[in-house]
């Protein structure tokens, strides 16, 4: 064993993974994890655990993974995260934990994410179960949104003693979790249901199907229904488009439609309702996760995908992983690219799309070059379906019915960062809906101040 | 789960429900909708708000076959339960929040053709319990597919009711009763809201726009999860992309790109239909929905 690499992790082979939804990345043995795990130097001052948001005591839960004791390993992650499962999948670890990694300086870093999703499906697959606080307050804390900030905030209240209901729009818990990502990087029932079962067996009641705004309003939770404290992790789920014409032709989604109807409603498989129109050239326009995890759906369900991005290679805000994963599995990059028109057929059908080529200028208020048009470089890819991915925003229904809620120019909510708190007294908030689209583990561990927060609130109350 | 109080038949493929679901029953107000789920696998289904009781914490929907999941659904009888009813979504109408004085001096005029009957129903309710007696036009194929004539009737100002067929009341569509009303009849309205199918929606706006009278329509594109998460149901109105969800339903008539909205209903046509087949044929479904061979 080369202690500078990394213990490679299994993976289901591109030309077959391209054809189903069963997950992509296979994980560690026990064998590979405790090889992986001793490639861990165990830094006194580590790293790792300060880059990451909800810092995790990496040293000591790789420590137990090299006795071989996987059980210990969990409850040492249990401590900070009630996710783990999920993190290990989908946390950027390369710019956090694992980019802070020592043994990153001279070699490759440790799989910190790998080993984490080991200990976690372990802990599953052996039926290890967190248990209720045994001494509950009685006083009750509304969290708005089942995401991965609204599920944390939750289960650290329930675990202080708080009597905590989740209000979630959806008919299923678990936000960007369940309708975003996809089966193949996150499997649903196997590990997102099982994790949200787990923040459940903390004593956290889920109320599905309630619009904070429209069912119920927060001022009616805390004045009517006795809430004392609310927490906002309503997430950043307005897709953006782009404005050009043809947009709202047949045939064009936004990444969150195409996603929904293939996650949360389960289009890919026959024995479920809703239809969902694959095609069969798609092009996915942006080139952030979101769009990567577009256009392997559709490639999953049959059609030839070409991903449309106005900057270089170097620019895609998308993890590498995920494109070096979308390349294997066969997507086309058409980089450098800008849709300008989406042309329609006599009934309303996407038939093409025209583009214009760009160059990268000056470095913009972003820090990256900001791309230019070249003029006259315009040409036509044949299309039948657009997939718009673009960005999101925070949906403004909650900020527009409760009053004196204070949002910034982006229609983000206004909060603390340490302790979430917004312009409402005794109402919280965190994830997205503050931030706009970031990541699981930065809304995770928003919910996680927020809840320290919300404890300190109750308690001075 | 959300249980079924009442179910029946108010044509061959049109059926009422009434539902416990007392969130949406103590917030709901006319113009609004809910999106109904009848279990696991099936489709989130929006359907507009036909009623409600804030006391028995219902709420009443009527809705058409014509998807597999609505045609599950219409085999569901009283007791039983849908899986989720989430709601009230969209925007209320606008009267609802307009000044009862100012309210009571406008003349107004619906329409509901085929469905749309059902909710125009609670906003005439709405008035008539606010002291404003409206009229209302039902239009519908033929005898059959008249539904709520009775509830109307007790809620309505005058009451006009045309099938196309001419086999009950007036003969002809409800731009001939508009205009008899208005030319024929010397009837002078303030407003116009009409609801039904988009064909139907479009040329009334074209009459009434030529007839000098604002419109509001509501409208039904399709939907996901109806709180603008998805962008399913964007519409072009006065030229602006609205998301029908939380923008809507309801909009001004006579800005509302009628052809375009008409091009995207059919964007599932073949898959729903194909999906409706399979569930009325079964395993005896071969060819014919034009997407198998
Ligand atoms: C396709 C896709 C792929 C992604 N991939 C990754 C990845 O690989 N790694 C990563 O770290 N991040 C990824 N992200 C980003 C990450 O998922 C989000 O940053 C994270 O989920 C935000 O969490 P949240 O709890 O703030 O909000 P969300 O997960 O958005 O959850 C918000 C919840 O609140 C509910 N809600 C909204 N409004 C209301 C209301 N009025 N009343 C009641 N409930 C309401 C919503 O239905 C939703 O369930 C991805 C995002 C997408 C869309
Ligand atoms: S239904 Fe999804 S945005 Fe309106």
């Amino acid at each position: 064993m080369d202690v500078m690499k990394k213990v490679p992790v299994r993976e289901q082979d591109p030309k077959v993974r391209a054809t189903n939804f069963d997950e992509v990345c296979l994980g560690y043995n026990e064998t590979e994890a405790t090889e992986e795990a001793s490639r861990c130097l165990t830094c006194k001052n580590a790293q790792c655990v300060k880059a990451c948001p909800v810092n995790i005591d990496i040293p000591g839960f790789i420590s137990k993974i090299k006795e071989g004791d996987f059980e210990e390993a969990s409850r040492v992650i249990g401590k900070s995260s009630a996710l783990p499962a999920i993190c290990g999948r989908v946390c950027p670890q390369e710019t956090q934990c694992e980019g802070k990694c020592i043994r990153g300086i001279k070699g490759e870093s440790v799989s910190i994410g790998k080993l984490e999703r080991f200990v976690a499906d372990y802990a599953r697959q052996k039926g290890i179960k967190p248990s209720k606080c045994e001494n509950t307050n009685g006083r009750k804390v509304a969290v708005i949104g089942s995401g991965p900030a609204g599920l944390t905030c939750a289960g650290d209240l329930a675990k202080m003693g708080y009597e905590v209901t989740i209000f979630e729009a959806l008919h299923e818990p678990g936000g960007v979790l369940v309708y975003g990502i996809p089966e193949f990087r996150l499997p649903k029932d196997e590990v997102v249901k099982k994790e949200i079962e787990n923040v459940k067996a903390l004593g956290v009641t889920i109320e599905t199907n309630v619009v904070v705004g429209k069912s119920v309003t927060i001022d009616e939770l805390m004045d009517k229904e006795g809430f004392e404290a609310v927490f906002i992790g309503s997430g950043a789920g307005l897709p953006k488009f782009m404005g050009i014409p043809g947009e709202t032709a047949s045939g064009v989604f936004s990444a969150n439609e195409y996603l929904t109807r293939s996650n949360l409603m389960k289009a890919f498989r026959d024995d479920h309702d809703t239809p969902i129109r694959p095609g069969k050239k798609v092009a996915v326009v942006g080139g952030g996760n979101v769009a990567m995890d577009a256009a392997r759906t559709a490639l999953r369900l049959g059609a030839e995908v070409t991903v449309v991005y106005r900057r270089s290679e170097e620019e895609l805000p998308a993890r590498v992983e995920e494109v070096h994963h979308a390349k294997e599995e066969g997507i086309i990059f058409n980089l450098l690219t800008n849709p300008t028109e989406i042309l329609v057929d006599e009934n309303g059908w996407v038939r093409g799309m025209t583009c214009i080529r760009m160059e990268l200028g000056e470095p913009d208020e972003s820090g990256r070059r900001s791309p230019i048009e070249i003029p006259g470089s315009e040409f036509t890819i044949d299309v039948d379906t657009v997939i718009m991915s673009l960005g999101t925003s925070p949906n403004p229904l909650i900020s527009s019915t409760t009053e004196g809620l204070e949002t910034n120019r982006r229609k983000c909510i206004v909060a603390d960062e340490e302790t979430g708190q917004t312009s409402r007294p005794g109402v919280f908030a965190g994830g997205d809906a503050v931030t706009g689209a970031a990541t699981v583990i930065l809304a995770m561990g928003a919910g996680k101040a927020a809840a320290k927060g919300i404890d300190e609130y109750l308690r001075a109350k | 789960m959300y249980k079924i109080l009442k179910a029946c038949d108010l044509a061959s493929n049109i059926f009422l429900m009434e539902v416990e679901a007392k969130r949406v029953a103590s917030a709901c107000e006319p113009g609004q909708f809910v999106i109904v789920k009848i279990d696991e696998r099936g489709e989130r289904i929006p359907l507009t708000i036909c009623d409600y009781d804030r006391e028995k914490g219902t709420v009443t929907i009527v809705v058409q076959t014509i998807g597999a999941s609505t045609v599950r659904m219409q085999k569901l009888r009283a007791g039983d339960s849908f899986m989720d009813f989430v709601g009230p979504l969209g925007r209320p109408s606008e009267f609802v929040n307009e000044d009862i004085d100012s309210l009571k001096g406008k003349k107004m005029l619906f329409v509901g053709g085929g469905l749309g009957t059902a909710p125009v129903y609670p906003q005439v309710k709405w008035l008539h319990e606010h002291g404003i007696d409206a009229d209302v036009i039902v239009g519908a194929k033929t005898k059959d597919l008249v539904i709520l004539e009775d509830e109307m009737k007790a809620v309505a100002g005058n009451l006009y009711i045309t099938t196309d067929d001419g086999s009950y009341m007036r003969a002809g569509m409800v731009t001939e009763v508009i205009k008899d009303l208005v030319e024929n009849q010397g009837n002078k309205y303030d407003v116009c809201v009409a609801i039904g199918p988009m064909i139907m929606m479009k040329f009334v706006c074209l009459l009434t726009k030529e007839l000098g009278i604002p419109t509001i329509v509501s409208m039904n594109p399709i939907m996901v999860d109806g709180t603008g998460m998805c962008g399913a149901c964007r519409l072009l109105v006065g030229g602006e992309v609205k998301f029908a969800c939380v923008d809507g339903p309801e909009f001004d008539g006579h800005l509302v790109d009628f052809d375009q909205a008409m091009k995207r209903q059919n964007l599932y046509k073949t898959e729903e239909g194909r999906a409706l087949l399979k569930e009325q044929e079964g395993d005896t479904h071969h060819g014919g929905c034009g997407t198998c061979s």
